[in-house]
C-alpha cells in the first residue's frame, strides 16, 4: 500500500525534515502484544532461546512503571499508538544499487554513501526497522573483524552473540531497555579480534521513516584484547506532528588492553523521543570511550555508561547537548568503579536556547574495597537567553576511602562583551553567537574525526540561525 | 571624512560623554589625552557601537553617513576599527578561524561597495592564510598564535599585538587605538608602534588613545586633543602633549576650569 503525502508541518532549520512515501514488504499493525513480538521473531527466523528472552523482557515491560524523573513529557508517550515493526525491504543490499531506489535515495541525501567512499571501513545502513544496507572492507574482513547487522549475528555468530547478548545491560535493567529487548531489531554487531586495531571508523545510519514509528535497535560490540574500533552512529527522521519513539541499547565488552571509542551524532527531528540505554564493561586496562553529541529529538534521556571491572580500566565519557525551542536534552554519563586502580573522566556541555532545557545527570559509583579510584567531573552549561534552561544532578555513591573525586560545574551565560568584540570584526550578531558557541564546545570537537567535527559545527550552525532578534 | 558633533552617551543612566566634538579627516593621526575616568575607552567603544551606551544626543558620520543607528558588524564592515584597551577572551575559538571570518566579512562588503553593480572579487581561504601569515611576521608573532584561542592566556602584550594583528588584515579607513600602548614593555611597543606606522597612510584616519607621551615618541600625531569629564577641553599640535607632560593634569584642569 501506498500512502498519500501528508503535509509536512513547519520544519524550521531542520534539512532533514522530509519523507519518503511508504512501500514496505510489512508492516506490524499498531500497538504492542505477545503476537506482534511473536511475529516479529518467526519472519527473522529466530532461534527459541531468543523468542523466550524476548517474551520474559516483555513480562517485565509491562509490570516495569515508567521512569518518575527525567523528562515529564515521556509520560506523553502511547505505547498502543506506535509501528513496533516494519521491514522495508526483501534482503539486505551489499552494494547500494541493491537497495530500493527511494531508500537509496534518501542515504544520498544524507551523505552517507559519501562518506563512506571517503572515510570509513565498514557502514551498516538501518532504514524503520532492518539493516537494508551493509558493507565491510575487505581487508578487515580478511583480519577476522566481524561487522554485521544485530539479526544476521544471531544467524551467523549465534554463540558469541549467546555468551554475550544482554550481559552488560540485563533486560530488566530498566522500563525501555525490557522494551528493546522485546522488540528489538537491527543495530550492529561488531568483533574486533585479539590485537586487531580498525583504525578507520566504522558507521551506523539510523533513519527513521514513517509516522508514529517506533525503532528498536540493538547493538552489541566486543572488542578481544588488545584491539581497537571506533563505532560512529548518525541518525535523523522526517519531521512529524505526531511523536516517533527510538529507544535502543548498546552494549559493549572491552577486554584486556582493548580501547573502544563509540561517537554518537543525534539529530533525530524534534518530535522523537530518544530513550536509550547504552553501556559497557572495560576490563584490566582497557578503555572505553563515549563521545555522545545531542543536537535533536524532543526529549532525550540517555546517560552512557562505563563498568570499570578490573584494575587498570578508564572511562571517559564527553558530552554534548544542544537543547533548543521545545527540546529538552537529559544527558550524561555513569561512571561504576568496581576494581580498584581505575579511573574515569566525564566532560559535558550543554547548550540551551528560547524554551530548551538542557539537565546533566551524571553518577560516579565507587564499590567498597576498590582503592585508588580516580574520578573527575566537568559540567558546563551556556544559556544563550533569558528563557532556556539548564540544571544538573550529579549523583556520588562512593564506598571506599582512598578516592580522588572531583567534580566542577560551571553554568554561564553568552556574554554581551564577546558579542560586540566579534561583531565590532565584522561578524553578524548570528555569526558572533555561533562562534563562542562552537568555542565552547571544542574541547569535545576536537576529540571528533575532522569529518565529524565540521559536521558538528556545521548543525549548531543551523540551530543557531535565525535565534537571535 | 569622520565628524562627531556635540556627542552625549550615557551608562546605566549616568552621563559619560557630555558634548564631544571632534573631525579627523583621511591621512591624520590624532592624539586623545586625558586622565583615568575622563570617558576616552568610552568614546572608543560609542564610536564602534558597544550595545550597552545609549547615545542622548549629537552624531557620528563617516564618509558623510550617520553611524549611530548601525549594528557594530555595520560599522567594522564600512571601515571602522577599535583596537581594545582590555580585549575580550572568547574560549575555544581559533584566532585563525576567528580571523578568517572577520576578514573574509570586512572584505567581501569591500569589494561589494567598490563593484558598485558588478562583481566582487572575493577572497579564497588559501589568499587568507598566506595574508596572516605575512602579516604575523610584520608583528614578530609566533605562527603558533594562529592556533591559540582568541585571547586567552594571552600576556598583556600579546593581547595588544593581536589586536594589531587584526587591524593589518582589517585594513580600516578609520582606526582607534585605545591605551595599545599600556602594559607593553619597550621593544614591544617598538615592535607594535612600527606596525601602527606601517599601516598608517593617506587613507586612513587614526585616533591615538593614550595616557603617556612615550607612544607619541614612537607615532608622531599631527593633533593632540585634551579630554576631561566627557569633553575635549583643549586641541593642538603635537606640542601640547609636551606641555602636558611637564604641567601634568591637575595644572591643566585648574586652567581649564579657570578659562571656563
Ligand atoms: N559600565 C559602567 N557603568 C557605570 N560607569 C561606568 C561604566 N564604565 C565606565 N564608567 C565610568 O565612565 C567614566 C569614563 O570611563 P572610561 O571611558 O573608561 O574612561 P577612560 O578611558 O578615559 O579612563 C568613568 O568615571 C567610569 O567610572
Ligand atoms: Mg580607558
Amino acid at each position: 500500500m501506498v500512502a498519500t503525502p501528508k503535509p509536512q508541518v513547519d520544519i524550521g532549520d531542520y534539512r532533514y525534515g522530509f519523507r519518503d512515501e511508504e512501500d514496505y514488504v510489512f508492516k506490524s499493525k499498531k500497538g504492542l502484544n505477545r503476537e506482534v513480538i511473536e511475529e516479529i521473531s518467526r519472519m527473522k527466523g529466530e532461534p527459541d532461546w531468543m523468542l523466550e528472552f524476548r517474551l520474559k523482557s516483555y513480562e517485565h515491560f509491562l509490570k516495569r512503571p515508567m521512569p518518575n524523573w527525567g523528562s515529564p513529557a515521556i509520560h506523553e508517550i502511547d505505547f498502543d499508538d506506535i509501528y513496533y515493526y516494519i521491514r522495508p525491504a526483501e534482503k539486505q543490499g551489499k552494494t547500494w544499487d541493491e537497495v530500493p531506489a527511494y531508500i537509496k535515495d534518501t542515504f544520498e541525501k544524507l551523505g552517507i554513501p559519501e562518506a563512506e567512499r571517503k572515510f570509513l571501513a565498514g557502514v551498516g545502513a538501518q532504514y524503520e526497522s532492518e539493516v537494508i544496507y551493509h558493507s565491510l572492507r575487505e581487508d578487515l574482513e580478511k583480519q577476522g573483524v566481524i561487522f554485521l547487522d544485530m539479526d544476521a549475528a544471531v544467524r551467523e555468530h549465534p554463540d558469541i552473540v549467546q555468551q554475550y547478548f544482554g550481559t552488560v545491560i540485563p533486560y530488566a535493567d530498566n522500563k525501555f531497555a525490557a522494551l528493546n529487548s522485546a522488540v528489538w531489531s537491527g543495530g550492529s554487531f561488531i568483533y574486533v579480534p585479539e590485537g586487531v586495531r580498525v583504525e578507520v571508523p566504522l558507521q551506523a545510519y539510523f533513519r527513521i521513516n514513517a509516522e508514529n514509528m517506533g525503532q528498536f535497535e540493538r547493538t552489541l560490540i566486543i572488542c578481544a584484547p588488545g584491539s581497537y574500533v571506533h563505532y560512529v552512529e548518525g541518525c535523523t527522521a522526517p519531521t512529524y506532528s505526531t511523536n516517533s519513539l527510538h529507544s535502543a541499547v548498546v552494549e559493549i565488552i572491552v577486554q584486556e588492553g582493548a580501547r573502544a571509542r563509540y561517537t554518537t551524532i543525534q539529530n533525530w527531528s524534534k518530535n522523537v523521543f530518544n530513550l536509550v540505554t547504552k553501556r559497557a564493561a572495560a576490563y584490566k586496562d582497557a578503555t572505553m570511550e563515549w563521545v555522545d553529541g545531542n543536537l535533536g529529538s524532543k526529549v532525550t534521556m540517555k546517560y552512557p555508561a562505563v563498568w570499570l571491572m578490573e584494575p587498570g580500566a578508564r572511562g571517559e565519557v564527553l558530552s554534548v547537548a544542544f537543547s533548543g525551542d521545545g527540546q529538552h536534552q537529559d544527558a550524561g554519563a555513569k561512571m561504576v568503579h568496581a576494581a580498584p586502580h581505575t579511573s574515569s573522566q566525564i566532560t559535558s556541555k550543554s547548550i540551551s536556547k528560547g524554551t530548551g532545557r538542557s539537565s546533566y545527570r551524571g553518577l560516579v559509583k565507587v564499590h567498597p574495597g576498590a582503592e585508588h579510584v580516580r574520578s573527575n567531573v566537568i559540567c558546563d552549561a551556556l544559556l544563550l537567553d533569558e528563557t532556556s534552561k539548564t540544571d544538573t544532578y550529579p549523583y556520588m555513591e562512593i564506598e571506599e576511602e582512598s578516592v580522588s573525586i572531583g567534580h566542577e560545574a560551571t553554568v554561564s551565560k553568552v556574554a554581551e562583551e564577546q558579542i560586540f568584540y566579534l561583531q565590532s570584526r565584522g561578524l553578524s550578531e548570528t555569526e558572533a553567537m555561533s562562534m563562542i558557541v562552537n568555542g565552547f564546545i571544542e574541547p569535545i570537537a576536537k576529540e571528533l574525526p575532522l569529518e565529524y567535527a565540521v559536521e558538528l559545527n556545521r548543525l549548531i550552525q543551523l540551530e543557531m540561525e535565525g535565534s537571535v532578534g | 571624512m569622520f565628524e562627531i558633533t556635540n556627542l552625549h552617551a550615557s551608562i546605566e543612566d549616568t552621563e559619560i560623554l557630555k558634548g564631544v566634538d571632534l573631525t579627523i579627516h583621511k591621512g591624520e593621526i590624532h592624539a586623545l589625552m586625558g586622565p583615568n575616568g575622563s570617558g576616552k575607552s568610552t568614546l572608543a567603544n560609542v564610536i564602534a557601537g558597544h550595545p550597552a551606551y545609549e547615545v542622548t544626543e549629537g552624531t557620528i558620520l563617516f564618509n558623510g553617513e550617520d553611524i549611530l543607528e548601525m549594528e557594530p558588524d555595520e560599522r567594522a564592515q564600512l571601515g571602522i576599527f577599535l583596537a581594545f584597551q582590555y580585549p575580550t577572551v572568547i574560549p575555544g575559538v581559533s584566532m585563525a578561524n576567528f580571523l578568517r571570518m572577520a576578514v573574509t566579512n570586512v572584505r567581501n562588503a569591500r569589494a561589494e561597495r567598490e563593484a558598485g553593480d558588478g562583481e566582487a572579487k572575493k577572497m579564497t581561504p588559501r589568499e587568507f592564510r598566506k595574508l596572516m601569515r605575512e602579516k604575523m611576521q610584520v608583528l614578530h608573532m609566533d605562527e603558533s598564535f594562529a592556533t591559540r584561542y582568541l585571547n586567552e592566556g594571552f600576556s598583556g602584550g600579546e593581547k595588544k599585538r593581536a589586536e594589531i594583528l587584526q587591524m593589518a588584515l582589517l585594513e580600516p579607513t578609520m582606526a582607534i587605538l585605545d591605551e595599545t600602548d599600556s602594559g607593553l614593555d619597550i621593544d614591544a611597543l617598538r615592535v607594535v608602534s612600527e606596525g601602527v606606522n606601517a599601516l598608517a597612510n593617506d587613507e586612513m584616519g587614526v585616533l591615538l588613545i593614550t595616557h603617556y607621551q612615550r607612544l607619541l615618541n614612537h607615532i608622531k600625531p599631527h593633533f593632540v586633543h585634551i579630554m576631561m569629564d566627557g569633553r575635549v577641553v583643549q586641541s593642538g599640535g603635537p606640542e601640547l602633549a609636551h606641555e602636558l607632560e611637564a604641567k601634568g593634569y591637575e595644572k591643566l584642569r585648574a586652567e581649564v576650569a579657570a578659562t571656563a
